[in-house]
């Protein structure tokens, strides 16, 4: 068991819902995002996922398109966020998972990537234009190097092809909560349940929503069903709105904040 | 094709999960009609009472003289309703829509003709349709968004990215991965996940197909060389296909922009690496890392940094080759056609006309076709930018 499942089963068991908030590595500066990183493990992020800025990221909304453009205009690189994440992963062991579109990931050779990523403490990767059908050589590449190429379900996936996704899933499985792409949503989709319960007979492995979870009250709803919360844009939008490193750091550890309590229930006295 | 999808190690599906339904649901549907007659009637129905098909096989003879050596025939793609190849590809899957059940299309856009098609062929079938265009584009060509709205369409014009025809695509597809329970992506080319590159392909094979019979009533034989330009690359794959089998050369021109070596161009097979774009595997104009390079033509249907996954396949094979003219030359052959023949070029077309001038002096005796992908009409307003003339 690596790092983050190690985490998310003990969680799982426990009862409590693990939050993942979502950063783009380089938004707007290496230094800024370590400086957030550390800033959402110290209050509530159980996981964090670092985005690799990608020129065509086809599923994402307008904040996290913005937020890529961003990162590749100061000129951030995947080699730019392996030695981020290392940084991150000497200072602190809050687990850590990379969302990744697969021509990065294709183009340093599936193996390379994967052997960097492990040296650079990540324990897990998400590609979400890599589905499950196509995922093979990636699967056998990260497992050699002790890494989890996370599974994605969605509201649309039929029930055949969902037994065969649980049934290959380590760490957690990546539900995606909305037809579409990143952002947020004014609601939960109903169908969300619907989706987690499904799952739930095919896998005991932990069950993350993410795609459209705008804020704590999301969260909580999320969190009542599944065993992880994804929250990407929202605090993204929150911390590119805020000027200044130390403001932005605020900005991101009150926000962490707030989403865990309200995943854990507890009333949030502004 | 080898494993599901693939041309040899290219092609497969690279969406995200919640496309995949959408994917299974297609390929249905693709191998319903391939079977069923009655679509493939109301179809062949449609190309010859709608598109005016066949078009016209045309011997260039004053052309073929000045250049001095082969004969050079024409495809006329250019005299299909709407100015262009692209209606075969977008009626076709607009029927298939129909049959699907979808009330809705979106498509992307390039130079504005698939938008055309698409925006037509949902007029004509009863569809909404919605078109994504990078806004460069839309500035480059004002009056095919003047059209697609008087066809009924909608049109956006996409700022994200290089605002071209890859950012149209990614804005395209985010839009069908939100709707797909009731919306159809009706792409324009021969690329795309699985199935659209050998959906494409069998439906623009239509142009092949009767420049075979045509070829053979006017010459008692096949030609010794086809010409195509290749951008996505449907139009090329439309011809090349039904000759594969045969052993005629296969030249695919590609869009060398300012030159290859200004990196200024969209000369993907000839200046690209192995990648993944838009849900395919195959060549890919990118840098070091894997960012997908900005592409550059002066023809914004080539204008786009990927490319078919067939054609990367049958680049690797050797059994097509490929090769690519500038801007420059693009706009000679643009000119020379209109000169010698009185026929105005799409600038896409100009393309492989720019070849066809460099080959056919090597080639007396040979006949050469080339398919003369759409009409320039669309042209003639940036082409007089260029040139200065204010018309």
């Amino acid at each position: 068991m690596n790092r983050l499942e190690t985490k998310l089963s003990k969680m799982k068991k426990r009862g409590e819902a693990a939050l993942i908030p979502f950063l783009t590595a380089g938004d707007p500066d290496a230094d800024t995002t370590e400086k957030l990183m550390l800033a959402l493990a110290a209050n509530g992020a159980d996981v964090i996922e670092l985005g690799v800025p990608f020129s065509d990221p086809l599923a994402d909304g307008p904040v996290l398109q913005a937020a890529a453009e961003r990162a590749l205009a100061r000129g951030m690189t995947p080699g730019g966020v392996f030695k981020l994440a290392g940084r991150f992963a000497g200072k602190s062991q809050t687990p850590l998972v990379l969302l990744v579109y697969y021509n990065l990931v294709l183009r340093r050779g599936l193996g390379n990537f994967c052997r960097e990523a492990a040296a650079a403490g990540i324990s897990g990767l998400v590609v979400p234009d890599l589905p499950f059908s196509e995922a093979g050589q990636l699967d056998e590449e990260a497992k050699h190097e002790g890494l989890i190429n996370i599974r994605f379900l969605s509201p649309t996936t039929s029930e055949a092809r969902m037994a065969q996704i649980c049934g290959a899933a380590r760490g957690f499985i990546y539900c995606v909560a909305v037809m579409g792409v990143t952002g947020e949503r004014a609601g939960l989709d109903p169908a969300v349940a619907d989706l987690i319960s499904r799952a739930r007979q095919y896998t005991d492995v932990p069950l993350a929503l993410g795609f459209g979870i705008a804020g704590p009250a999301q969260a909580a709803e999320a969190a009542a069903v599944a065993d992880a919360v994804i929250v990407g844009s929202a605090l993204v939008r929150k911390i590119a709105a805020a000027d200044g490193q130390q403001e932005k750091t605020k900005v991101a550890a009150a926000f962490a904040r707030t989403l865990k309590m309200a995943m854990r229930g507890e009333r949030n006295v502004v | 094709m080898g494993a599901k999808g693939r041309f040899g190690r290219y092609g497969g599906q690279y969406v995200p999960e919640t496309l995949m339904a959408a994917l299974e649901e297609l390929e249905a549907a693709y191998h319903g009609i391939c079977q069923d007659s009655s679509f493939q009637a109301e179809y062949r129905q449609l190309l010859k009472n709608y598109v005016g098909r066949p078009t016209l096989l045309y011997k260039a003879e004053k052309l073929s003289e000045r250049l001095g050596g082969a004969s050079v025939y024409l495809k006329r793609e250019d005299l299909n309703h709407t100015g262009a190849h692209k209606i075969n590809n977008a009626l076709g899957q607009a029927l298939l829509a129909k049959r699907m059940g979808k009330k809705r299309i979106v498509a992307e856009t390039g130079a504005g003709q698939h938008g055309v098609a698409a925006a037509t062929a949902a007029a004509l079938l009863g569809l909404e349709c919605l078109v994504y265009m990078g806004e460069e584009d839309t500035l480059r060509q004002e009056l095919n968004v003047f059209r697609m709205k008087l066809l009924g369409s909608g049109v956006v014009a996409v700022k994200s990215g290089t605002r071209t025809l890859k950012d149209a695509t990614n804005e395209a597809i985010r839009d069908w991965v939100t709707n797909a329970r009731h919306t159809y992506y009706l792409i324009g080319s021969v690329v795309g996940p699985h199935p659209y590159p050998s959906l494409v392909r069998d439906l623009q094979s239509v142009i092949g197909k009767e420049a075979k019979e045509q070829m053979l009533a006017a010459e008692g034989r096949l030609p010794d060389v086809l010409v195509a330009c290749v951008g996505g690359g449907s139009n090329a794959i439309g011809l090349f296909h039904p000759f594969l089998a045969h052993s005629v050369r296969c030249i695919g021109v590609e869009a060398a922009g300012r030159g290859l070596d200004t990196g200024e161009h969209a000369a993907t097979l000839t200046a690209g690496e192995p990648g993944v774009l838009h849900g395919a595997l195959s060549y890919l104009l990118q840098d070091g890392d894997g960012q997908v390079a900005p592409a550059h033509s002066i023809s914004a249907g080539l204008d786009y940094p990927g490319v078919g996954p067939e054609h990367a396949y049958l680049k690797d094979s050797g059994r097509v080759e490929y090769t690519a003219v500038t801007d420059d030359e693009a706009l000679a052959a643009f000119a020379l056609l209109a000169r010698e023949e009185g026929i105005i070029p799409a600038l896409e077309s100009a393309h492989a006309l720019a070849y066809v001038a460099k080959l056919a002096p090597k080639l007396p005796g040979r006949i050469i076709l080339v398919c003369l992908s759409g009409r320039g009409d669309k042209d003639v307003a940036a082409v007089a930018a260029m040139a200065e003339v204010s018309i």
